[in-house]
C-alpha cells in the first residue's frame, strides 16, 4: 500500500465504482420505483426554472426564447436598483418582516409557557383548540374576516363608534398584517414550544419549587433551558425567510390606497412579471429577493452556531 | 378534582399567585380575541344589509334573514368551486403523499448508494430556487396553463415533508426489515406490506398538511387557471371577500347601488361562514396528529 499510493487508489476507486455498480443492480427498485418520481418532478419543476434565470440578464422576449433574446447583462438589475421606488419596496418588505418578526416570534413562546400553567388539563386542551383553530383558515378568508371586521360599519368602528376606513390608510397596514398573523398563528406555532416544555420533566419542576424556587426561577432553571434549542432553531429558519413574507396574503390585503406600504418586492414582482409583460425585470427582481434571502439564513446560521458552540443547523 | 387544584394553587406564594393571574388574564383575552370576531360574523351573517350597516348588530329578531345564506348558497359558481378544490385536494394529497413517502425510503437506509448526491439535490431546492417568472415560462412551455397539472405537479414532492418521514423512517427498529430480508421480501413488499402499517401517524399527519395546504392557497390556481369552470373556492372567494365583485346574479336583482353594496357587504359574513365550515368541523377529529407530527417536523430541524 505505501509503496504504490497511486495505482492502490485507483484500484479503490475502480473497485468502488463496480461495487456501486453491483448494488444498483441488486437494489434497482430504490432508484426506479422510489426514487424516480420525486427525483424528475425535482429536476423539472425545480431545476429547469433555476436555469431559466438567465432571463433575467436579458431583454426577454416569448416569442424569441431566452437563447434568442437580446443580452443586456445587469442592466435589469441597476433599472431596478437605481429606480425611485426601490427603496420603498425593500424597506415596505423589511419592515413588514422585520416588525412581524419582532412581534411575531415571542408570542407563540409566551402562549407557551402560559398554557404550561394551566393547571387542568382538560381546560388546557379545551384551550388548544381555540388557539389553534384560526390556523385552519384560509389566507383569503382570513383577509376576508380583516376586512368585514376592519369596514367602516364592520365590528371594530362599532366598538370605536367612528367609522373610519382602516384598509385605505397606509400606516395601519403593517399592524394589520401583523395583528392579524397573530391571531392566525401564534397558537398554532406555540405548539412546538408547548411539546418540549412537557419534555421539561414534571418531577424536575416540582424539585425545584419544593427548594422554593418561585416561578420567575423555575422559568430560568427548567422550562427556558428545556425550550432554548428549538426556539434558536426556530429563530434561525424565521430570520432566514425575512425576504419572503407571504405574497398570497401581502397581496390579499393590498387595496389601491395602501400601497404605500404594502407594495412589497414579491407583490411587486408579480404585478410587473405576470400583469406587466416585462419578464426579464421581473426575474432580476426576484432573483435579487432571494439571494438577499440565503445571504441573511447563512449569516444567520453561522452566528447562532459562533453563539451556541456549534450547534446550528 | 376541584379540591386537589385548589391545593396545587394554594401551595404557591403570593407572588406566584400574582403572575399566574396575570398570565391567565393574558390568555384569556387571547381567546376571548379568537373567538369574538368569530362570534360577531355569524351573529352578522344574520341581519338584515340594511340594519347592518345602519346599527351593526341587533337582537330585535324581526330584523334578522337567511337572505345571504340563500343568495350564497343559490350561487352556482361557489358550488363549482367547491367541487373543484375537493378534486384538486384529494388528487394532490394522493400524488403528494406517494411521492414523499416513495423517496424517503432509500434516503432511510444508510446503505443506500447515493444518499448523500440525492439529499444534496433537493436540500438545495429548500433554500433556492427560480422564481416565478422562469416557473411559470416552464409551465406555460409544457402546455400545463389552464390544466389541473399545473395544480397538481409543481409542489408535489415536498423536502420538508420527506425529511419528516424519512425520519420516522429511521426510528422503526431494523429488526423487522432484518426479519423480511431474510424471508426474501423485495423492497416493494417490505415498504408496502411492513413499513408503511406501522408509520400511519407520519402519514395522516403530512395528507393532513398537504390537504389543507391545497385547500386554502389561491396563488397557484390565479396564476395558472383561467378558466371559470376550473376555479377552485378560494378564486370564487377572493373575487367576493377581497376584490368587492360578488358573482353575477347574487346582487343584481337590487335597485340601487346603494343596496347593491349594502347585500354585497353582508354576503361576506355568510360567505365566510359557509365556506370555512368544512375544516372547522374536521378539525377537530385531526388534533390527535398535530402534536406528533409537529415533534417529528422539530427532529431535524
Amino acid at each position: 500500500m505505501k509503496k504504490e499510493p497511486a495505482s492502490a487508489a485507483a484500484g479503490g476507486n475502480a473497485s468502488r465504482f463496480h461495487n456501486d455498480l453491483v448494488y444498483i443492480r441488486q437494489h434497482w427498485q430504490l432508484y426506479l420505483l422510489f426514487m424516480m418520481p420525486a427525483f424528475l418532478l425535482t429536476v423539472i419543476f425545480r431545476y429547469i426554472p433555476m436555469g431559466g434565470i438567465a432571463i433575467a440578464f436579458t431583454e426577454y422576449n416569448p416569442i424569441r426564447g431566452i437563447l434568442g433574446s437580446e443580452w443586456i447583462g445587469f442592466e435589469n438589475f441597476t433599472r431596478f436598483l437605481s429606480s425611485p421606488d426601490f427603496m420603498r419596496y425593500l424597506m415596505n418588505t423589511l419592515k413588514l418582516s422585520v416588525y412581524g418578526l419582532l412581534w411575531g416570534f415571542p408570542a407563540p413562546i409566551l402562549l407557551a409557557f402560559l398554557l404550561n400553567r394551566v393547571l387542568s388539563s382538560k381546560t388546557k386542551q379545551k384551550i388548544q383548540l381555540v388557539l389553534y383553530m384560526p390556523n385552519f383558515i384560509s389566507v383569503i378568508v382570513l383577509c376576508g374576516i380583516v376586512r368585514v371586521m376592519l369596514s367602516p360599519t364592520g365590528m371594530i368602528n362599532s366598538l370605536l363608534g367612528t367609522n373610519t376606513n382602516f384598509m385605505t390608510m397606509p400606516s395601519a397596514f403593517r399592524t394589520i398584517y401583523i395583528a392579524s398573523g397573530i391571531w392566525q398563528g401564534a397558537g398554532w406555532a406555540s405548539i412546538i414550544y408547548t411539546a418540549a416544555l412537557s419534555n421539561a420533566s414534571e418531577e424536575l419542576k416540582e424539585a425545584a419549587s419544593i427548594d422554593g424556587a418561585n416561578i420567575i426561577q423555575q422559568i430560568k432553571a427548567v422550562e427556558w433551558p428545556a425550550i432554548k434549542d428549538t426556539v434558536l432553531i426556530q429563530l434561525i429558519m424565521s430570520v432566514g425567510n425575512i425576504m419572503s413574507v407571504g405574497f398570497e396574503k401581502a397581496y390579499a390585503l393590498q387595496t389601491d390606497l395602501n400601497l404605500n406600504t404594502s407594495e412589497i418586492i414579491s407583490t411587486y414582482v408579480y404585478k410587473k412579471g405576470l400583469l406587466d409583460g416585462d419578464y426579464g425585470f421581473s426575474t432580476a427582481v426576484g432573483l435579487f429577493n432571494t439571494v438577499i434571502n440565503l445571504v441573511l439564513l447563512i449569516s444567520m446560521n453561522a452566528l447562532v452556531r459562533r453563539m451556541n458552540e456549534g450547534s446550528g443547523i | 378534582m376541584n379540591t386537589k387544584k385548589k391545593t396545587v394553587f394554594q401551595k404557591y406564594s403570593a407572588e406566584d399567585k400574582a403572575i399566574l393571574i396575570g398570565g391567565y388574564v393574558i390568555l384569556g383575552l387571547f381567546v376571548v380575541a379568537i373567538i369574538l370576531p368569530m362570534i360577531y360574523i355569524i351573529l352578522a351573517s344574520f341581519i338584515d344589509p340594511v340594519t347592518l350597516q345602519n346599527s351593526g348588530l341587533t337582537f330585535d329578531f324581526s330584523k334578522w334573514t337567511l337572505t345571504a345564506y340563500e343568495r350564497v348558497m343559490s350561487n352556482e359558481q361557489i358550488w363549482v368551486g367547491f367541487r373543484n378544490a375537493l378534486v384538486y385536494s384529494v388528487l394532490f394529497t394522493a400524488i403528494s403523499v406517494i411521492v414523499t413517502l416513495l423517496a424517503a425510503y432509500p434516503m432511510s437506509r444508510s446503505d443506500f448508494r447515493g444518499r448523500g448526491f440525492f439529499n444534496t439535490i433537493y436540500v438545495i431546492t429548500m433554500f433556492f430556487g427560480g422564481g416565478l417568472i422562469p416557473t411559470y415560462l416552464l409551465i406555460s412551455n409544457l402546455g400545463m396553463l389552464d390544466t389541473i397539472w399545473a395544480i397538481l405537479l409543481p409542489g408535489a414532492f415536498s423536502v420538508w415533508n420527506m425529511i419528516i418521514a424519512r425520519t420516522y423512517y429511521m426510528g422503526i427498529p431494523k429488526d423487522l426489515q432484518e426479519a423480511a430480508s431474510i424471508d426474501g421480501a423485495t423492497e416493494m413488499i417490505y415498504f408496502f406490506r411492513i413499513l408503511l402499517p406501522v408509520c400511519t401517524p407520519i402519514i395522516a399527519t403530512i395528507a393532513m398538511w398537504q390537504f389543507v395546504g391545497m385547500w386554502n392557497s389561491y396563488f397557484d390556481a390565479m396564476i395558472y387557471l383561467n378558466s371559470a369552470s376550473k376555479q377552485p373556492l378560494q378564486l370564487v372567494l377572493r373575487s367576493i371577500l377581497i376584490q368587492n365583485q360578488p358573482e353575477p346574479g347574487m346582487v343584481s336583482d337590487m335597485q340601487s347601488t346603494a343596496e347593491r353594496a349594502q347585500l354585497a357587504e353582508l354576503l361576506k359574513y355568510a360567505t365566510i361562514i359557509i365556506s370555512s365550515l368544512p375544516l372547522m368541523i374536521m378539525y377537530p377529529f385531526f388534533q390527535k396528529y398535530f402534536d406528533s407530527g409537529i415533534m417529528a417536523g422539530a427532529v431535524k430541524g
